[in-house]
């Protein structure tokens, strides 16, 4: 039997019952457009949590005061709180570790921000001038902070887009040289950062910058820091420069035990593989109950294809008194099958490509399609019609020509 | 040329054993025309399927053209079934949903034989079978009973069989309408010189060949010419 007889004869079949051809390839279209759907749900929602922890810096190391590991001892358990890191800290480790491109050293802390008649409650951060360069902050207008301005503790601010239009109004203009007041200290503002969108932990944008030995003199009243971070040169020297960053801190706190260390180092990479775990996971489970949907699919064209075989009984005696062999039944209901998948397979990939267009429209989720669960649900519905169709079309080869003739 | 040697067919096995045929031999030598008869229950219907390779015996030997069949796997019978044989059923002859010429193409589509030359073989066999060009493009369910039959030998002749086998075939037919059936068996037989077999269980019917074997529980009882040989009818419409 030839590949354009077998078409035309499953054709013939498939359109001969339409409503019911038409279910069975409508449970193959609800299992791959599910596939599809969820599966772009998940790697879209692990891209935009991967890029807005790029978006915190490239290559970054982050020191923070506090236990690595609490073992049971809750007083160290306070990271947020631990006054560990200094200034001299961060100078220790911009000349003495290899490897750094920049070294911030940063302090944080909400504070009530007012200017004309408005005010808010914003984080203000304590930076140095490399902080642009580490956490890939742009300057919309005037300046950042500079190293000079850092050295004498120059009150002046550099305000983020949100802490902008909190204070002055998205229209306002000529911000720049304006005089803002931080929990009662006048400052002058002498830029504006670019706005990073506010996805991702925190809002980036709802911050204003002050030189960090300023936010020591007058905000905080001590020396200590809430962040030293590090820029490595490259990705891969990423490990050796957290691995020597922890080695010298250590011995400047003089800490033997390195579980007993009252700082810890995180890895921009740790956090990374730490939420793209997390994210794969989900979409695994995404992706395992559009599954479920395609296997509930598959049953319902075996369904279909052994009461075919049922109500066929005599068609399938007929063509083997005219000389079809068990191989050409069997190739004409695996057919049907698998024709049946393809279509849907077909229709719901572009389902499932129109329901990732419309969730990404309405902006709640990012969605991302890749070839890849394509191919995955493409594949998986074609196997799906060979496994679900296999049996049917192995009962339909066997019957004996007599009794399928005989059949009422 | 078919030759048939003691033939024994046993269905179940034991105490419930039950032998359909119980030694069956004749020859028919190419260009016959003959009638097997009996009541239900005489074993014909057992010896069609076995005579049409659709089963094989459970002893005893089937020689088709020389060619022991009597021993060969499923999809051996199907070849011989596809090569050397053209059936006609009582009922259920044709493909629902599917064209006159379809139908007729059928066994060639399992032969891989080429598009073009199917389709020229179909509408010569259609056209010996006597059925009108009109015809070919109708589909199965819009022919009167006799059309279908007709169709149905078209689709027996068109493999160019050695041995033509109909069951029954004016079993669901008026008398009129199996009076041109079987008259197109005889033209077939006479004018194309094709070895008919024809199964049924009415005196009448089996008058129309010019052999009849009779059966009666699994033996053969009469296996004579017949001498008021009817001659049909031609309605060829």
């Amino acid at each position: 039997m030839k590949t354009n007889d077998i078409i035309h004869e499953t054709y013939t079949a498939l359109s001969a019952n339409k409503v019911r051809s038409g279910l069975t390839i409508l449970g193959i279209v609800i299992g791959i457009a599910s596939v599809i759907a969820m599966v772009s749900i998940g790697a879209g929602a692990s891209q935009s949590i991967s890029s807005s922890i790029k978006s915190l810096g490239s290559n970054l190391i982050q020191v923070t005061p506090g236990a690595q590991r609490t073992q049971g001892f809750g007083a160290s358990g306070g990271r947020g709180n631990a006054k560990t890191l200094t200034n001299a800290d961060a100078a220790a480790i911009a000349s003495q570790v290899t490897n750094i491109e920049a070294v911030d050293s940063e302090v944080s802390g909400r504070y009530q921000v007012t200017a004309k008649g408005t005010n808010t409650n914003t984080t203000v951060m304590g930076v140095t001038s490399k902080y642009p360069q580490i956490r890939n902050v742009e300057i919309a207008e005037g300046s950042f902070i500079t190293d000079a301005q850092n050295d004498t503790g120059a009150k002046v601010a550099v305000l983020g887009p949100t802490v902008r239009d909190d204070l002055f109004g998205a229209d306002a203009e000529g911000i720049v040289g304006q005089r803002i007041r931080i929990s009662g200290a006048e400052f002058k503002v002498i830029g504006i950062t670019v706005a990073k969108g506010g996805t991702g932990f925190q809002n980036q944008d709802d911050m204003l910058f002050i030189p960090v030995t300023t936010s020591q003199r007058y905000l905080s009243g001590n020396q200590y820091l809430s962040t030293i971070a590090i820029q490595a040169s490259n990705q891969d020297v990423m490990t050796h420069v957290q691995n020597d960053v922890t080695a010298l801190l250590l011995s400047r706190h003089n800490i033997s035990d390195a579980t007993q260390a009252d700082f810890s180092v995180l890895n921009q990479n740790d956090i990374l593989s730490t939420a793209s775990s997390i994210t794969s996971t989900l979409t695994y489970l995404l992706a395992a109950i559009g599954c479920i949907s395609l296997v509930v699919g598959g049953i319902g064209i075996m369904n279909m294809m052994l009461t075919a075989v049922t109500e066929r009984t005599r068609e399938i005696g007929l063509r083997k008194a005219i000389g079809a062999k068990r191989a050409d039944i069997s190739a004409q209901f695996l057919a049907e099958a698998v024709a049946l998948t393809l279509v849907g397979g077909v229709i719901g990939i572009t389902l499932g490509w129109g329901i990732a267009y419309l969730v990404n429209m309405t902006g709640a989720v990012k969605t991302s399609v890749s070839l890849a669960s394509v191919l995955l649900a493409f594949g998986v519905s074609a196997l799906t019609g060979i496994i679900f169709g296999y049996y049917p079309a192995r009962r339909a080869a066997s019957l004996n020509p007599i009794e399928a003739l005989r059949y009422e | 040329m078919i030759e048939v040697t003691s033939i024994v067919k046993t269905y179940g096995s034991g105490e419930a054993a039950f032998q359909a045929l119980n030694g069956v031999s004749f020859t028919i030598n190419d260009g016959e025309f003959v009638a097997i008869m009996g009541p239900s229950g005489s074993g014909k219907s057992t010896l069609m399927h076995i005579l049409g390779c659709l089963d094989t015996p459970t002893s005893g030997s089937y020689f088709l053209d020389g060619k022991d069949v009597s021993t060969r796997t499923d999809d051996e019978l199907a070849d011989i079934r596809r090569l050397h044989i053209g059936f006609v059923f009582q009922a259920f002859n044709l493909l629902p949903r599917t064209t006159v010429l379809r139908n007729v193409m059928l066994p060639l589509v399992y032969a891989g034989v080429e598009e073009s030359e199917r389709d020229k073989r179909s509408k010569k066999a259609l056209l010996a079978a006597g059925l009108a060009e009109s015809h070919f493009g109708h589909m199965s369910n819009q022919l009167s009973g006799g059309q279908i039959q007709r169709v149905a030998i078209a689709r027996a002749l068109v493999n160019d069989p050695t041995l033509i086998l109909a069951d029954e075939p004016t079993g669901n037919l008026d008398t009129k309408t199996g009076e041109v059936v079987l008259g197109t068996f005889q033209r077939l037989n006479r004018e194309h010189g094709r070895t008919v077999i024809l199964i049924t269980h009415e005196q009448d019917v089996a008058e129309h060949a010019e052999r009849i074997i009779t059966l009666r529980d699994g033996i053969i009882i009469t296996d004579s010419r017949s001498h008021t040989r009817r001659q049909a009818h031609h309605h060829e419409n």
